[in-house]
Formats: structure tokens, sequence, C-alpha cells
């Protein structure tokens, strides 16, 4: 058990019981900050996985944007501090063993796959420092990324547009 | 999993059990007076009136927004910094013209009115 | 003790603690892995006290400068010169009474404060002291920044809603859209230095400052200054806890020491803030000899950040309280196009300086070239200084809408018809 494991298995945990409680909390705005839960959990395992940039980079955007967003949208109901009423619908006894077969079949899929290691997988760099460089040469470069690149920018711009046009109260 | 980030996890730990030191050293020992008068919520003096719920404007959803997409093209944009000193003439260019795609945006949704306050 | 383990001790006193702590507990024979914990956690819980301790120093600092610009005294009862004053304060906030409001959800009210001084003291795991004197050096240190930033955010809005009250939640509202909005020029202008030495990590940002960065890129370190004032709450943005205004927003149903909590943490944040700007522009631990003695780095440090703490303060006392529009017109429609602008142009310049000095025969890394390379920046920063100051002027100078003359409100009766008010 080394502390990397025992990391690991803390986080995990965290992370899945903070997104069973996003599904299952009675007001809305617990759900959104369980979420932040969730969220950092999976940035930690961005950390452990040795991928600092990704980890921040989940922090910063998910975290520090997109959650604060998610809870500013929640807030513009009225019924963040409302209960929803009750947790179970009544078609469970339909959903329910639907939902437990497609579990199964997802883990007996998962399991009879012969990929799994419990090595990272070696990259071709040497210094942590080199990981980053070679993304960002990949991002810009003509046999890389670069048209991905161009289009996410625009890809942002259509983004906002849209989201204004929905939003902006225009007079 | 590199020393320089369980460092970070070890920081974490102790920076979230440092202020709650204090804050449960304190609730020990001061007073614990509590008269509903001083529950009430604070109203600018006078009695609470109807309930602790605003409509806010859409304002503040469209700045959120405006900084989402900003933050997101920040990120994108440091990779591109770091590498910047083994770039071609080509990728300069093109991280220039994505942040140009940006700031040309932001340029029309201040023509449109979208970032007034008001 | 040998006189070259002294003059080691002397030179680096925390690497040598730390090796002799090391060493202390392989003879008790914990594994090395465990002992690299322990030594670790060691160091992050003196990082925490310590910067708890600064937080006393820069409370009276502040209110000194503050009382003596004002033609005052300030705090000199308790102590010479009034350096314990904040003692007394910190044992009066203790024993305040908790007074929590009716109907507020008590775990995130509760978390609030602790959530918004993690933020600030998650800072200093990065801060490099000196050369050998960090925290941790890890490879993405400026985003890192920014993301501790962000869990504040998050603490201000769960202190608005978490509290019940119509004007808390008006104020963390404004709050968030404040300090949301100012961390896009803050993150541009941190840009700049990780574009003109290629990387993130902050001590590596330090040791690749052989020119400082405030001169390769001063408009930058200004946009910088500018907008980490504003992501702190600081004047001349402080609408967010203005007494006068909104009853302090967001905190005014925390009393006790919760409050205390966020006014700790709103200091502290200056003060990081300060240290952040000399580490990022000043050139951090730099200075003659500071490889070799690495206390001297520490020492230029400390000088560097209180310089900049100084002007901070000076900021806050001489400057006026800025209106929510203000701010956001401010930071919407100057900064981010100007951090904008600022980043495409370092970033075309860079590449010409490097093709064509080389070209030239300047050899890369030379003297001469940076020199040379600190010119060439400084003179563009200072062209695109003065276009937008030009571009604002000429803007500022467009008439304001003027009131339609026809539009009148109140028509006085004409004397003709002085006969219909018989």
């Amino acid at each position: 058990m080394t502390i990397e494991k025992i990391i690991f298995l803390v986080i995990a945990a965290i992370s899945l019981g903070a997104a069973l409680m996003v599904v299952t909390s009675r007001k809305l705005i617990h759900s959104a900050l369980w979420l932040i839960l969730t969220l950092f959990g999976v940035a930690v395992v961005y950390g452990i996985l040795d991928a600092g940039f990704l980890a921040v980079a989940q922090v910063v955007i998910y975290i520090g944007a997109i959650a604060i967003l998610f809870i500013f949208a929640v807030m513009l109901t009225r019924r963040a501090n409302q209960d929803t009423g009750s947790q179970n619908n009544q078609y469970w006894w339909v959903a329910a063993p639907l939902s437990a077969l497609l579990f199964g079949g997802l883990v007996w899929m998962m399991g009879s796959w012969q990929g799994y290691s419990t090595e990272l997988p070696k990259l071709a760099l040497e210094a942590k420092s080199g990981m980053l460089k070679q993304l960002g040469q990949l991002l810009v470069s003509p046999d890389g990324y670069v048209l991905p690149f161009e289009l996410a920018s625009v890809l942002l711009v259509a983004a906002l547009i849209g989201a204004i046009w929905v939003a902006w109260d225009r007079k | 999993m590199s020393s320089d980030w369980l460092y970070i996890g070890l920081f974490l730990l102790i920076v979230a059990i440092f202020p709650g030191a204090p804050i449960l050293i304190a609730g020990w020992l001061a007073p614990r007076k509590p008269n509903p008068l001083k529950s009430q919520t604070y109203e600018c003096g006078i009695e609470t009136v109807g309930d602790s719920w605003v409509q806010f404007k859409a304002q503040y959803y469209i700045f959120a927004l405006t900084f989402l997409i900003f933050d997101v093209e920040i990120v994108f944009l440091f990779p591109w910094a770091i590498a910047f000193n083994q770039l071609t003439l080509f990728g300069v260019l093109s991280g220039v013209l994505f942040i140009f795609v940006l700031f040309a945006e932001l340029l029309a949704a201040w023509r449109k009115g979208v970032l007034e306050w008001i | 003790m040998s006189w070259n383990g002294f003059l080691a001790f002397v030179k680096d006193p925390l690497t040598e603690f730390a090796k002799g702590i090391t060493y202390r507990l392989d003879v008790w024979g914990l594994s090395p892995e465990l002992v690299n914990v322990i030594v670790k956690l060691l160091g992050a819980f003196v990082a925490c006290m310590l910067s708890f301790a600064l937080v006393i120093l820069t409370i009276w600092v502040e209110r000194k400068l503050y009382a003596r610009v004002q033609d005052r005294l300030g705090p000199n009862r308790v102590g010479p010169w009034g350096i314990f004053q904040t003692v007394p304060d910190m044992i009066k906030i203790f024993t305040k009474e908790y007074i929590t409001p009716d109907g507020a959800d008590k775990v995130t009210y509760n978390l609030a404060p602790i959530l918004a001084v993690s933020a600030v003291m998650l800072i200093w795991a990065v801060v490099p002291f000196a050369p050998t004197f960090f925290g941790s050096d890890i490879n993405v240190g400026a985003l890192y920044i920014v993301a501790v930033g962000a869990i504040g955010t998050l603490g201000i809005i769960l202190a608005g809603w978490s509290s019940n009250n119509k004007y808390a939640l008006l104020g963390a509202f404004r709050a968030v859209a404040q300090m949301v909005s100012y961390e896009v020029p803050m993150v541009l202008a941190l840009l700049v230095p990780v574009l003109l030495s290629g990387t993130m990590g902050i001590n590596s940002l330090v040791k690749a400052q052989s020119v400082w960065f405030i001169l390769l890129a001063p408009l930058a370190a200004f946009i910088f200054f500018i907008s980490s004032q504003a992501e702190v709450g600081r004047a001349p943005f402080d609408l967010l806890e203005a007494e006068s205004e909104i009853v302090t927003g967001f905190q005014v149903e925390y009393s006790g020491l919760k409050f205390g909590m966020f006014f700790v943490g709103e200091f502290l944040h200056a003060f990081t803030i300060s240290a952040l700007f000399s580490a990022l522009f000043l050139g951090g631990w730099r200075g003659p000899w500071a490889e070799q003695v690495p206390i001297l780095g520490l020492a230029y440090f400390v000088i560097k950040t209180s310089i900049v703490y100084f002007f901070v303060i000076l900021l806050r006392i001489a400057a006026p309280r800025m209106r929510i529009d203000q701010m956001l017109n401010f930071n919407w429609k100057f900064l981010v196009p100007l951090g904008l602008l600022l980043v495409m142009v370092t970033a075309v310049v860079e590449k010409l300086v490097i093709h064509y000095y080389t070209l030239w025969g300047l050899e890369f890394g030379s003297t001469n070239y940076l020199i040379l390379r600190a010119v060439t920046h400084l003179v563009v920063n200072g062209l695109i200084c003065v276009g937008a100051l030009w571009l604002s002027q000429s803007f500022g100078k467009r008439e304001p809408p003027r009131f339609d003359a026809s539009r009148a409100v109140a028509v006085p009766p004409q004397s003709s018809e002085s006969t219909a008010t018989d």
C-alpha cells in the first residue's frame, strides 16, 4: 500500500460520494456545491497521474468559472432554496433493472479488456517541463493540432455570441 | 507522483485545518447567548421584510460567461507561451490569430452594448 | 560544530535545518518516504504559522501609515510605537460571540471563511523566498496561483448565499462579478512573463530574470498590479466591503473570529500579491551574491516585497472608491483589450527580436543581446501606452449625450389662459 494508492482510494471515494450526493440532494444549490467537490476530486486524480497542467487547468476552468456559472444560473431560478420534491419517480421499478443491466454490461466489457497496467505509460519525453513545451509546439505546428486550435477560438466566439443572445436583455 | 505535488497536497491538508482550529477555539471561548432578536438577519436596522430572495440581473451572468470564455482562451495560451522559444514564426502567428479572433469579438460585444452594467 | 558547518548554517539555515531533521528522523529508523512526508508537513506548518504572524505586522504597518498620511498618530499605546496593537484586537475578536442568523445553511456558513483564508495561504506554497527556500517549484506555478484565486471567489459566493440575507447575497454577487472580471487581465499580465521566459514555475521565472521583467514589460506589470488590487478587494476597488455603502457586503452576518478570518484573509492576500509581484516582475530573490548566500536572497525578497506593499497601502490611502459600473467598464473596455493587445504585440516583437538580433550577429543570451532586447520591449511598451492613452482620451472627448431641448418637463401656464385658473 504505497501512499499513492491510499491517496487515490481516498480521492476516488470522495469523488464518487460527492457525485452521488449531486444527484440525490434535495436542494439544488447543494447539488452545485457537491459538484464542485467532485470536480476537485477529478483534479486531484489528474495530479496523481502527473498531469499537473491538466489538474490546475481543471481547477481554473471548472471550479473557477463553470461552477460559478452554475451557481449563478441556479440562483437565477427561485427554486435554489426549495426542496425539489420526492426523490423517486413512479417508474423506478423499470429503471432500476435496466440500469443494473447497463452497469453489469459495462463492468463485464471493461473487465475483459486486456490493456490494464499499473505503470504509467512511458512518454517519449525527459523532463517534466518538456511535456508542456511539447504540448505547446503540437498545438501550433502545421502537422499537429493547429487547425483544431484555431477552430477552438471560433468555437469560443460562437459560444459567447450564442449565450449572449440567449441571456442578454436587449433594450 | 512527484514530490512537488505531494507538498501541495500536504499544504492543502494543513491549510484546511489551520483556520478551522482558531474558529473552534473561539467557539469555546466566546459567550453563547442566542436570542431570537439577535439571530434576525440584518436589514439596516429595521425588521426584515419579504423573503430573502433577490431576482438578480442577467448582467451578472453575462460577465461570468465572458470571463469563462476568456479563461478557457488563456488556458489554451499557456502551453503556447511556454513553447514560445522553440516556435517558428508560423506558430507565433497562429497563436496571435487565436488571440486576435477573441479580441475582435470583445470589441464587437462592446459595440453592441453587451458590456454595460446598467 | 565546525566553522564550515556554522558557515553553511548561516548561509542557508533552512536547508541545513531540514537536513538535520531528516538525519535525526532517519536515525530513529523511519522509512525514507515517511521522513520525507514529515519534513514536508513540518515545512508547510511553519509556512502557515509564519504567514499568520506576518499579518499581525502588516496590519500594524498599514494602520500606522494610514494614520500618518492623515496627519494623526495611529496606534501608539500597546508596545513601542504600538507594535502589539493587533494582539489585543485579536483577543477581542476571539472572545466575541458567534451570532448565526436564522435560516443560515450551517455547513456552508462555517465553510466560507475557511475557504477564503485557505485560498490565500495556498499561494504561499509556491512563492520562492530564496534560491533554495521555497515550498515547491511545480512547473505550473503561474496557473496554480489563478486556480487558488478561483477557490477564494467560491468562498465569497458561499458566504453571501449562506447568510440568508438579501444584502449579503447582493454584495456577494457584486464581489464575485468584480473578482471574476479582474481575473482576466491579471492572467493576461501573467502570460507576458511566461512568454518572455518560457516557463511557468515561479522559481524558474525568478531565475530567468537576468533583466527584471518590470523593465521588459512595464505595461504587464502595471496591469498585474491594478488587477491584483481589484482581485483582493482593496481600495480603490473596495466596494465589496465598504462599510458606508453596502455594510461590508457579504460579510455582514459574520461576527467574531469568522469575520476575523475574512479580515485576516484580505490583509494576507494583499501582502501575498505584493510578494508575487516582486517575484514575477522585480526579480524576486535576485541580487548580488544571492545564489551563493541564499539568506541574502531572502533579504532582497523581503525588501522588494515591502516596497511593493508600501505602494499598495499608499494606493489605498490616496484613491477614492470607484463605483461598480466604473470598475467593470475600466476592466472590460480598457484593461482586457490592452492586455490582449500586449500579449499579441509582445509575442510578435519577441519573435522578431530573437530572429533578427541573432541574425545581426548578437549571440543569444549575451549581455548586449539582453540589453538590446530590453530596450526594444521598453520602446514597444511605451508606444502601446501612448497609443492607449491617446485612444482613451479621444473616447473621453466625445460629447456625452445631452438632453433633447424639446423634452421640457414642466411648462409654465400661458398668461392668456389665466381665466382657466379661476
